[in-house]
């Protein structure tokens, strides 16, 4: 059996630490703060200007001042700041946060990322996805192992090089997908690494469904979600 | 001189022309000068590029200024939520210019600050650093980015006082406080303005240096674009 997308984020939770600046991407990666373990003290940071998020508010009590970087509704903490959004990309550019989850369209072997245009299809931008996978000290993708088209046929997401433009170049530090997890060297470039495969998942499926070259070392002390 | 303005219409006259640039604070719908919008609208002023993070969405913020074909092109990080602009754009009657969100930021940071351009690691080795400068630090490469200056900036604070003087409330703050020092006239639409004096110095986020004209909007629409909430948990 595959992960389902609430297993991908505890899994990705797992990368969690104390006292970790945290911030989560759209879709999937928001899951992952359901999933911070007790008497871990993690902030989560929102881009467009806050630090300290709590959660989604009770109905009637929503404030439109009040958004995270999803355009949602959220709440503040007792450990909640905010600021403008220079002040937030000073964090993100300046290496203070140290840990950034976030989904992609396909990741390359060597690290490459890209989730913010197909040309001459969608035209929804980066927002501030470049300046994290660029400034953040940790970069966790979290996203479907490959992309079921229309017409039924599986595309790989996970790719020697990427097909489409670049988010950013060699940035990915690990890939989590519904398979299984990866490791990604990016600064020695030496490549991908199987690290752990979800339960009832054989290395033959993923290998079926990934165009990437890469390694297996199955670290059996790491449990998987 | 006195910088508050009766309505909007009235502080817009005289700044808006043709062809001009127009920075518009907001983050999505939230902290949005939506009545300097609607004036800006009603004014006619075409041929627009306008730098704003968002380009709002269907029927509301900046949106409405792509409804009247008013736009020509947009510097913005993320226009996802806008059919219509999509639509334009994709027709090739809207021009974009993307921009990391950090860098569209600190390029108007540097606009308002007298820098003309800065190194950043954002974009280097994608499109966005494609035909531009290129220098290594310490080992690290960077594309360079120009700062960037508007004719005119719109912008929303919770609070302020008759020296423009201004408090913004959580995140409705985003792009608007660095919008408010890069453009040659700033207006300001506030939710409450005081006299001086009223609100304590330590906490005035943008300087009334920075802001030559505002209105009162105390009846600023706020509208939510994502309304997410939690059930009440049974007592």
């Amino acid at each position: 059996m595959a992960w389902t997308r609430d297993q991908m984020a505890k899994r990705a939770a797992q990368e969690l630490r104390d006292g970790f600046y945290v911030n989560l991407g759209i879709g999937i990666p928001t899951l992952v703060s359901n999933y911070i373990p007790a008497g871990m003290n993690v902030q989560l940071q929102s881009e467009n200007g806050m630090l300290g998020m709590g959660p989604f508010p009770y109905e009637g009590e929503e404030d439109p001042d009040l958004i995270n970087a999803g355009k949602q509704t959220i709440t503040e903490l007792p450990t909640t700041s905010y600021f403008s959004s220079s002040d937030s990309f000073a964090m993100i550019r300046g290496g203070h946060i140290d840990l950034s989850i976030l989904g992609a369209m396909q990741v390359a072997e060597n690290g490459d990322l890209a989730n913010w245009m197909i040309p001459g299809k969608m035209v929804k931008g980066m927002g501030g996805a470049m300046d994290l996978v660029a400034g953040v000290k940790k970069v966790v993708v979290v996203m479907e192992h490959s992309a079921k088209a229309k017409d039924g046929t599986v595309e790989p997401k996970l790719l020697n090089r990427c097909k489409l433009p670049l988010t950013g170049a060699a940035v990915v530090d690990m890939v989590i997908t519904d398979l299984g997890v990866f490791a990604i060297d990016k600064h020695a470039g030496s490549g991908m690494t199987l690290i752990e495969i979800a339960d009832g998942v054989t290395e033959e499926q993923i290998r079926a469904q990934t165009e990437a070259d890469f390694k297996v070392a199955l670290d059996g002390s790491r449990k998987a979600a | 001189m006195k910088k508050v303005y009766p309505d909007a219409r009235a502080a817009l006259e005289g700044v808006l022309k043709d062809d001009m640039t127009i920075m518009a604070g907001g983050f999505g719908l939230c902290g949005i000068p939506d009545v300097l919008i609607e004036a800006i609208r009603d004014s006619g002023v075409k041929g627009l590029t306008i730098i704003s993070n968002n380009a709002g969405i269907d029927g509301a913020g900046l949106g409405l200024l792509l409804e009247t074909r008013q736009v020509r092109k947009m510097i913005s990080s993320y226009v996802g939520e806008n059919k219509l602009f999509a639509q334009q754009y994709l027709a090739g009657e809207l021009e974009i210019e993307f921009n990391p969100q950090g860098t569209l930021a600190e390029r108007i940071r540097a606009g308002g600050a007298g820098i003309p351009a800065f190194y950043t690691k954002t974009g280097y080795g994608t499109l966005i650093g494609e035909g531009k400068e290129t220098r290594q630090f310490n080992g690290e490469n960077y594309i360079m980015e120009t700062g960037l200056f508007a004719d005119l900036s719109v912008i929303h604070a919770w609070k302020g006082d008759t020296e423009g003087n201004l408090v913004y409330r959580k995140t409705a703050r985003n792009f608007n406080p660095m919008m408010a020092t890069a453009a040659k006239v700033t207006v300001a639409q506030v939710e409450t303005i005081v006299e001086p004096g009223t609100i304590d110095p330590d906490h005035i986020i943008t300087a009334g240096i920075f802001v030559k004209r505002m209105i009162h909007a105390p009846g600023a629409q706020k509208r939510i674009e994502q309304r997410t909430t939690r059930p009440r948990l049974a007592a």
